[in-house]
């Protein structure tokens, strides 16, 4: 099946306005993994014949790294240009499959002048299964399978969504199994506050590590998460214990495609 | 009415002097720079009476808090007691409500004992998880030294104290039966108070009469005295947080924790970098502010809040067990983070006062306190936002730390320095051109 993604520049071009923007971020947009769940989500939007266009080429950095990392200067061009795009297009909501970038569009854009409704990608998912616009086909999937959720802290702590991503995962036919740290008490994977893109300190042990460990822990089959950062930190924790073929790590997006059937 | 005069210089040396010590740290949190919070007032209250009154947070771990409630509790209720204690000590009466009150003084007194009683436990508890579990979190490197002693004398304190009340109760009590209490005898033969009508003839029963009233005597100057030697210890102390709990968590950031400040300062730049018709050599608008730093360098860098919060801090270290940084080993330590803080701006207050406003001392909160390789270990996850009791906020310092580094110091991790640079070139973290944005559509 071939993937429809309108770009707001083509829509516009014929005169018309998607309902939302999927603002695909960059680990979407060029990481391997994680342009995996940008597919999944795209395929979930289709199905449901989601009106919803992406930027492209015309999407920028939403600057999130840049302000953690104490660079307000780089950040703010960048959350500028981006406004400008944003508002040439009129746009009203966005759906992001990234807490990072969920979080800067939602609560640093609007002192900048950028009011948007911003959901995160499970949230949305949420909505369209319960709007009754997806079906599960309970195909067994993931019978018999235990599924652990890594919150993101973005997505938990910084914007206190726990329940979207832990509903979506008890809709599937497969168990949602706790780690002792979880939910207001989550251990962050290690990438966030632009970590991602450094080596750690020094120190004893690796942040994902210690939480691949407590995931490990629960004997689940699945570590889920939704956020691409996540997902590339507790990879690599599996890989660091050697289960990287016993153990799978997924975006809830990717369950919800696989158990669907998209 | 020697006892009256001494016991009415104690009071006012004792409340003069707490004062003076309250105003000068009232001070120091003004070196900060300014932060409106005056919005949202009813949302304020209610989380101060969550937060600190209801202690709402502290909920997330039981057993302290079931154990922090004894004590909280009966600190506070005490003070009603003391009400009496002042009256009485200005008067020279004993027990002075007990006769207009009744029953309800009786009930009052015997709750407050009941209380003490429990705080006492809690105390006893406490001291063991401290010294004898060492509870990891109360022995990491911070808390070497005054930390430590500090925590310590304060349960210390609380041991005295209470024992104070209950001599002072039991000895009364005793002479009461005797038909020797200054206080009004009302025929009933007790006092009739829930732990120390049992406890004072229990301990005190053969004691002569003489004995007696000195016992009663120890018992209330030296409640009295510890009153006052506890409240003029508060704002050298990491105990301050019983009073500083209260405008701490009314201040509290409403926002989404994810909610990084905005800097107005660099908004300003950037819209005329935007803007062509913005003229790049134009003077400084006429009595416009001096441009600050940006970020922190020092503590008078941060915001009055952050100043507060460090006072606010009593050094429980949940914010610190909690951070993943420092549960892997790594060198950073919420808790040190806003100990630093705290330290720093004393003594930058206390230069201000001896040297004036622009005195240098050479030294800086980053640097001399805090070093790079703690700031730049923090992902920024909130953790230990979430954990503190008080609403206390160390990232929001860490993050104003690193701005300083970045913004003025142009000083960063290489890779991170790369990251930006990549940003400001293609739009994106990593090397990749903003035309292959869309390329995973087509890829199998």
């Amino acid at each position: 099946m071939s993937l429809h993604v309108p770009t707001m520049a083509e829509m516009m071009a014929k005169g018309e306005s998607p309902e939302i923007l999927f603002w695909v971020g960059c680990s979407g947009s060029f990481d391997d993994r994680a342009k995996k769940i940008t597919k999944a989500l795209v395929k979930i939007l289709n199905e449901c014949k989601v009106n919803f266009a992406v930027l492209g080429a015309e999407e920028n950095c939403s600057g999130d790294p840049a302000k953690r990392a104490g660079n307000e200067f780089t950040f703010q061009m960048q959350a500028m240009m981006n406004i400008q795009i944003l508002e040439g297009y009129d746009v009203k909501k966005i759906v992001t499959a990234c807490p990072h970038c969920f979080n800067t569009l939602k609560n640093e854009y609007p002192e900048l002048g950028g009011n948007y409704e911003v959901i995160h990608h499970t949230q949305l998912i949420q909505e369209l299964i319960n709007q009754g616009q997806l079906a599960l086909k309970g195909g067994g999937t993931y019978k018999g399978k235990k599924i652990t959720f890594h919150d993101p802290c973005y997505l938990g702590r910084a914007n206190d969504v726990y329940d979207a991503p832990r509903e979506l995962i008890k809709k599937l036919d497969g168990e949602l199994v706790e780690m002792k740290r979880c939910k207001t008490k989550g251990l962050c994977c290690g990438a966030g506050g632009a970590q991602m893109f450094k080596e750690a300190e020094k120190g004893d042990k690796e942040i994902n590590v210690e939480r691949t460990e407590e995931a490990l822990e629960t004997n689940a089959d699945i570590i889920a998460t939704g956020c691409p950062f996540c997902n590339t930190m507790m990879t690599d924790g599996l890989k660091s214990f050697n289960k990287e073929n016993e153990v799978e790590v997924l975006d809830v997006a990717e369950l919800i495609a696989n158990a669907a059937d998209l | 009415m020697v006892s009256i005069a001494v016991f009415a210089i104690i009071s006012l040396a004792g409340f003069g002097f707490f004062a003076w010590n309250i105003l000068k740290i009232r001070s120091n949190i003004r070196l900060g720079r300014d932060l409106d919070r005056s919005d949202r007032r009813s949302e304020r209250w209610k989380t101060m009476a969550l937060v600190a009154l209801g202690q709402k947070k502290m909920f997330t771990r039981p057993i302290p808090a079931l154990l922090h409630l004894a004590i909280y509790a009966a600190f506070v209720i005490t003070q009603i007691e003391l009400i009496e204690i002042v009256v009485d000590g200005l008067s020279g009466e004993h027990r002075t409500f007990r006769e207009a009150l009744g029953g309800f003084y009786t009930f009052m007194v015997s709750f407050i004992e009941i209380l003490s009683f429990l705080a006492l436990i809690a105390t006893f508890i406490f001291l063991a998880r401290r010294n004898l579990l060492k509870l990891p979190r109360f022995n990491m490197k911070e808390m070497k030294g005054w930390p430590k002693m500090d925590a310590n004398l304060i349960l210390f304190m609380e041991i005295i104290l209470v024992s104070c009340i209950f001599t002072m109760n039991g000895a009364d009590e005793v002479l009461y039966n005797r038909g020797l209490s200054h206080a009004t005898d009302l025929g009933d033969g007790s006092l009739g108070l829930s732990v120390s009508s049992y406890l004072g003839p229990l301990l005190f029963d053969g004691m002569s009469d003489g004995t007696l009233h000195t016992l009663e005597r120890i018992g209330w100057w030296g409640h009295i005295a510890m009153v006052f030697s506890f409240l003029n210890y508060l704002p050298y102390s990491k105990h301050l947080h019983i009073l500083f709990a209260f405008p701490n968590t009314y201040y509290s950031n409403l926002e989404a924790k994810g909610r990084f400040t905005n800097m107005e300062s660099v908004t300003t730049e950037v819209k005329l970098m935007m803007d062509p018709t913005a003229d790049p050599y134009a003077a400084p608008a006429e009595g416009a502010a001096e441009p600050q730093r940006f970020g922190a360098k020092d503590a008078n860098d941060l915001t009055w809040k952050n100043l507060m919060d460090s006072y606010s801090c009593t050094e429980c270290g949940r914010c610190t067990s909690s951070c993943p940084a420092n549960i892997t080993g790594k060198l950073l330590s919420p808790r040190k983070i806003m100990m630093d803080t705290r330290d720093r701006i004393e003594e930058i207050g206390n230069n201000v006062r001896k040297h004036g406003k622009d005195y240098d001392d050479g030294k800086s909160l980053l640097g001399d306190f805090i070093t790079e390789e703690e700031i730049w270990a923090c992902t920024s996850c909130n953790a230990c936002v979430q954990e503190c009791p008080v609403n206390i906020d160390p990232l929001a310092i860490i993050v104003d730390l690193r701005r300083y580094l970045v913004m003025e110091e142009s000083k960063m991790p290489t890779e991170l320095a790369g990251m930006l640079t990549n940003i400001e070139n293609n739009g994106a973290p990593w090397q990749f051109s903003p035309a292959d944005r869309l390329n995973w559509k087509d890829e199998a």
